[in-house]
């Protein structure tokens, strides 16, 4: 075990892969030399040459292009797109292309390709970077979208997504790439995707939740457990496909849930939590499932974020308010 | 600048004696066969889909030259990434027929290019084929392989982004691709003077500095030169190139009910129905006496007869299940799929 951050343990489940397996390429705009923006991938270059790691010139469209037809020869492709709120320019090669292409080749082909991007609020960062836009994703089939809340998480699903042969949206929160280390195991291991973690048991709330909202979560679950409420967290680490078997076992158990999002109300996944839930465990329920998220407005100019995006006191006031409905 | 790279005129007669490339009278009498054969696919083609026997059909005739002068200069190992229109280079890279009328018709089979066969299915997404195809390119770059990828797009394709990134990340990689801009002078209705000011889209190599050569692309020898100088220098390490080739499609842009009448005029249909790749290749074939009227008879006839055989094959394809589609969307399905698809067993066993 080795404390790390979580931008740590992403350059250092990039480095298992490199090592472990010669087809996997990293690349994007200023990940080579530069070590990337947010130095993901520091050092990289230098120990696995440029012929590896290596930086493109400045179009998203084409970075998405290259990947798909660097697995048609038989690479494993690591792009990085510097913001997701970019990921306009590449929606073709990612939702029109690479998630069609063992679909619209009759399995002939694939695109194991691991799309990394960082997103995400609370660290003012200039227009269109901080966007929460998986719920784009999370709507087309052939994708996968994971979205980790710890760097243990972060290393052993990173490395599940570059090893698993379709494709991978891998959404990396900037307020959580250096906020907090963990014990982090070294060497390779892997968390299967599409599986849920539950970050705190309770008895009385289910909480959905997942990125920067789950750390909101459990703070939010220490305070309710002063007053007697005892909530149990649910990590769901992959957006689609959402893990409903853990969501509704624990719903089964608490009666209770709300689930909680940085994005926008009528963006993100939760309405989908809510059908799932509604759909399977209905005769449960002892009241609505409520959603905790933003406002439907843009993404907040910087020096408003603080008003606009959803906290732990959002999220006691919606539990309290589903308990005592 | 850019000027007009010919080697046949209009009557057949070599106008450009030391670009001829080296080709024997066996390899020429296989061009021409390749094109009639392919005239007559696509007159079949045009009326197996009016009989509603096939189903999307982009209409080929008046670009033979252009797509199997340029084809003929490949290898097996090469990549295509075709566009919509660009079933026969499929077909000549080794797709069978049977599979390009699945295509059609809109059935996975037909997607499902053979072992071996370098190729994707014809992209329907105008310039989603030109990036792609630099990463092909790269990749054979990196695993050392004297091979190339080639792709196509038509005039309206240039004034895409994809298409110039495609080509300027091409550029940046010294990666081995031929882009190929078929120019029929139409994208649907619109005239190639209506997606740019550009005297030639040749000249948007210049953009990306990559070297660019307009081609007669009604005559078959000058597509195939310029596509085997560009494949020489890019297994040679070389870069890319982008070939625009001069064509014109003389039937509509699709069968999906485009006419047109609406937009071009007979005068220029006439001008461009002079220039047809069959008539001047026969020319020049006729003038080696290397060509009659019975061999183009025996290929037309083999032709009818493999088309038929192939749309006898295509109707004896089962129908495609859900359960069919739900199986090749992933190598391992998730839950969802796999519930949905135990749904699809059931309906499917009624």
């Amino acid at each position: 075990m080795t404390q790390m951050t979580m931008i740590q343990a992403i350059t250092d489940a990039l480095r298992t892969e490199l090592k472990n397996d010669p087809n996997v390429l990293v690349f994007g705009e200023d990940v080579g030399v530069n070590g990337g923006v947010f130095r993901a991938t520091e050092g990289l270059q230098k120990e696995f040459g440029e012929d590896r790691v290596f930086d493109t010139p400045l179009a998203e469209s084409a970075i998405g292009g290259l990947a798909i037809g660097l697995a048609l020869e038989g690479f494993r492709p690591v792009p990085e797109i510097q913001f997701f709120g970019f990921v306009y320019e590449v929606m073709d090669s990612i939702n029109g292309q690479m998630a069609r292409m063992r679909y619209r080749s009759g399995g002939r082909f694939s695109a194991p390709i691991t799309v990394r991007s960082p997103f995400g609020g609370g660290v003012k960062t200039p227009e269109l970077h901080a966007d929460n836009l998986e719920g784009l994703m999370a709507q087309q089939p052939g994708l996968k979208v994971v979205i980790p809340s710890t760097p243990s998480d972060a290393k052993g699903l990173l490395i599940a997504a570059i090893r698993d042969n379709d494709p991978v949206i891998f959404l990396e929160h900037m307020k959580l790439y250096r906020s907090f280390r963990e014990d982090v195991p070294e060497g390779e291991y892997t968390i299967p995707i599409g599986k849920a973690d539950i970050k705190r048991q309770g008895e009385n709330l289910t909480i959905i939740t997942y990125g920067a909202m789950v750390h909101s979560s459990l703070k939010a679950a220490e305070e309710l457990e002063k007053e007697g409420i005892s909530v149990e967290v649910i990590d769901l680490r992959t957006v689609s496909p959402i893990d409903t078997e853990t969501i509704v076992e624990s719903v089964k158990k608490t009666n209770r849930a709300i689930v909680v999002q940085e994005a926008q109300k009528q963006a993100g996944v939760a309405a989908n939590v809510v059908a799932e839930i509604t759909e399977r465990a209905i005769l449960h329920l002892e009241a609505p499932i409520v959603r905790v998220t933003a406002p439907d407005t843009i993404f907040p100019f910087s020096q408003a974020e603080d008003v606009w995006l959803p906290n732990y006191t959002d999220i006691i006031e919606k539990a309290k308010y589903v308990i005592n409905f | 600048m850019f000027k007009t790279f010919q080697i046949l005129n209009e009557e057949g007669r070599v106008v450009n004696e030391e670009a001829l490339p080296e080709l024997s009278n066996e390899q020429l009498k296989e061009l021409m066969k390749r094109m009639v054969y392919t005239r007559v696919l696509d007159q079949r083609s045009i009326s197996l889909n009016r009989q509603g026997r096939l189903g999307f059909y982009a209409p080929t005739a008046g670009q033979e030259a252009s797509q199997l002068g340029s084809h003929y200069a490949l290898e097996k190992d090469d990549w295509i990434l075709p566009g919509y229109r660009d079933v026969p280079q499929l077909i000549w890279h080794g797709l069978p027929l049977y599979k390009a009328f699945l295509f059609s018709r809109g059935h996975y089979v037909g997607n499902q290019m053979p072992e071996g066969v370098n190729a994707l299915a014809p992209q329907i997404i105008i310039g989603a084929q030109i990036v792609q195809a630099t990463g092909v390119g790269l990749g054979l770059k990196k695993r050392g392989k004297k091979a190339v990828a080639i792709t196509y797009t038509g005039d309206g394709g240039s004034s895409q982004g994809d298409f110039y990134e495609g080509m300027n990340f091409a550029g940046a990689y010294k990666a081995p691709v031929i882009f190929v801009v078929q120019n029929n002078r139409f994208a649907i209705s619109t005239p190639v003077e209506k997606q740019t000011a550009a005297k030639t889209i040749a000249q948007k190599s210049i953009a990306v500095g990559i070297p660019g050569i307009q081609v007669d692309g009604m005559d078959v020898l000058a597509v195939y030169s310029a596509v085997k100088e560009a494949r020489e220098r890019a297994i040679n390490g070389e870069g890319p190139t982008l070939i625009e080739t001069l064509t014109y499609r003389y039937g509509p842009h699709t069968m999906a009910g485009d006419d047109p009448t609406r937009y071009r005029t007979s005068v220029l249909d006439n001008e461009w129905e002079k220039k047809d790749p069959l008539v001047r290749f026969r020319k020049y074939l006729e003038s080696k006496q290397l060509w009659s009227i019975d061999e183009e008879e025996n290929i037309i006839e083999q032709a009818k007869e493999d088309i038929k055989a192939a749309i006898k094959k295509t109707d004896e394809i089962p129908k495609q299940k859900v359960t069919e589609l739900i199986d090749i969307m992933f190598e391992q399905p998730p839950n969802h799929l796999k519930e949905q698809r135990e749904e699809y067993v059931r309906k499917e066993s009624k």
